[in-house]
């Protein structure tokens, strides 16, 4: 965490900078300038220089993150639906993206694949593809955003997680969705449980009607279109209903974790 | 010294007449602080999906990379935030910017640019804005309120997604988003050069005389 904290903050030394700065000015204004150390010293916490050994940049920057994610959470309307779109909206080809290089992408044989579920629900049976393409589905052609900036509009077919999750009798009273997939070095990401009860929150088997091809997370990705292209997870094998925060792949390294759109 | 002693005399000697009142500096200089952590790391958000055929260097970013970038970014959002809503504020209720900002004359405007243009302009009284100081106060208000729309309009694609249709989608805010940030960047270089060619100007941002 060390080099992250040495990028986070460039590398001035305050004392020096504080005190060229008070010997550039007039006498008097360096009076006040001196005078007015109180608020100085909330200047650079605000810029996030250490002003103390138990403060630093990045502990205030995860700090804010966290009331960030309440914030979120706080005007997250349930019932607000992302902007829907016309098939010709498309965008083609809709990009692969990932931490890896599409060689390295998970190939799962979808014959031996199971979906587990774990945690805070009644049914804890594993799911194989063909039990859960039996499920009732639904088709969105929403915008995916990613954390980067861009956007692609895409068509996504499956069933509500919402449906699902009430299908196995999942306590939604839980604080958390846990995926993990099988992408290379383990990702996993928490979803949290009224973004996967939202309507348009869905359990994805098909891109642009056919089935899921492996750039996109085949046999089953989730897709959240309230939330950043990284929250939705690729490759899932499984989820527990849990009322842990147990962290995720790009949330442990800095994103923040509602991320919602 | 002479300038302080002159402007003294328009109050009486005993207090020197204050150009910039406290309210108003502090609130600027909060928001110069905010200003520059929303560029910096913003400029290292774009890098992760540049618009144009171009980079940011990284010597002039703030973050080392787009997930520091964004919590610099989302943390300064609410300093400038906050501080901005303080100075729109007082400002209005104050009513500073009635006086001191109205009103705005085309004629005025193109008066004070001819002038500025052939070192005519007089500075002699800070506490009074030329016109082409109060088009361009008044001006970056009016973007510092874009770039925050903008901002959220981004942030925000579907909690707030009547706020991205306004500006026409996700992608043309992204456009609005920077055009604004460019926008503050020129009015920054502007700024600054004149406050090192009329120092007492920043003295008085400072100290308030």
């Amino acid at each position: 965490m060390g080099r992250l904290r040495s990028r986070l903050i460039p590398g001035v030394d305050r004392q020096l900078l504080v005190k060229d700065a008070a010997k550039a000015m007039p006498d008097m204004a360096r009076r006040r300038f001196i005078a007015g150390g109180a608020s100085l010293g909330a200047l650079t916490l605000l810029t996030g220089c250490d002003v103390s050994d138990s403060f630093s940049a990045e502990e205030m920057l995860k700090r804010v993150s966290k009331f960030n994610d309440a914030v979120q959470a706080a005007i997250f309307n349930p019932h607000a639906l992302a902007p829907t779109f016309p098939e010709s909206a498309i965008t083609k080809p809709f990009p692969f993206n990932a931490y890896y290089d599409l060689d390295d992408a998970p190939e799962i044989d979808g014959k031996d694949w199971k979906f587990e579920v774990r945690g805070l629900v009644d049914n804890k049976k594993s799911w194989t593809l063909e039990e859960l393409y039996k499920l009732p589905q639904e088709k969105q052609i929403t915008r995916h955003i990613c954390v980067e900036g861009w956007s692609a509009i895409g068509s996504w077919t499956g069933t509500p997680l919402r449906d699902f999750l009430k299908l196995i009798g999942a306590d939604t009273s839980a604080k958390y969705c846990w995926f993990q997939c099988a992408d290379k070095d383990g990702y996993n990401s928490p979803l949290d449980m009224e973004t996967a009860l939202h309507p348009q929150t869905q359990m994805t088997f098909k891109f642009a009607d056919e089935m899921l091809p492996r750039a996109y997370g085949f046999p089953m990705k989730i897709r959240v279109p309230t939330k950043l292209g990284f929250k939705n997870p690729k490759y899932v094998v499984s989820m527990e209903v849990t009322n842990l925060y147990k962290g995720g792949y790009w949330e442990d390294q800095g994103y923040n974790s509602f991320s919602g759109s | 010294m002479s300038s302080l002693a002159m402007s003294d005399q328009n109050t009486g000697p005993a207090s020197a007449k204050v150009i910039q009142p406290a309210w108003v500096r502090v609130v600027h200089w909060i928001n110069a602080v905010a200003m520059i952590l929303m560029i910096m790391s913003g400029w290292q958000i774009y890098n992760a999906s540049p618009l144009f055929n171009f980079s940011f260097p990284g010597s002039i970013t703030l973050g080392g990379w787009l997930g520091g970038a964004l919590l610099w970014h989302f943390a300064a959002m609410w300093l400038l935030m906050v501080n901005g809503l303080v100075y729109l504020a007082l400002g209005f209720a104050s009513g500073r910017f009635a006086r001191k900002l109205l009103p705005i004359t085309p004629q005025g405007v193109l008066a004070d640019t001819k002038a500025a243009l052939t070192g005519k302009l007089s500075h002699d009284d800070l506490s009074k804005y030329n016109y082409v100081q109060k088009l361009l106060y008044a001006g970056i208000i009016v973007v510092g309120i874009v770039i925050v729309l903008s901002g959220l309009s981004i942030w925000k694609p579907v909690q707030l997604q009547y706020l991205t249709a306004f500006f026409g989608g996700y992608d043309v805010a992204r456009y609005v988003h920077f055009i604004c940030m460019s926008a503050i960047v020129a009015f920054l270089v502007v700024h600054v050069a004149l406050a090192v060619l009329v120092p007492r100007s920043l003295r008085a941002m400072i100290i308030g005389r």
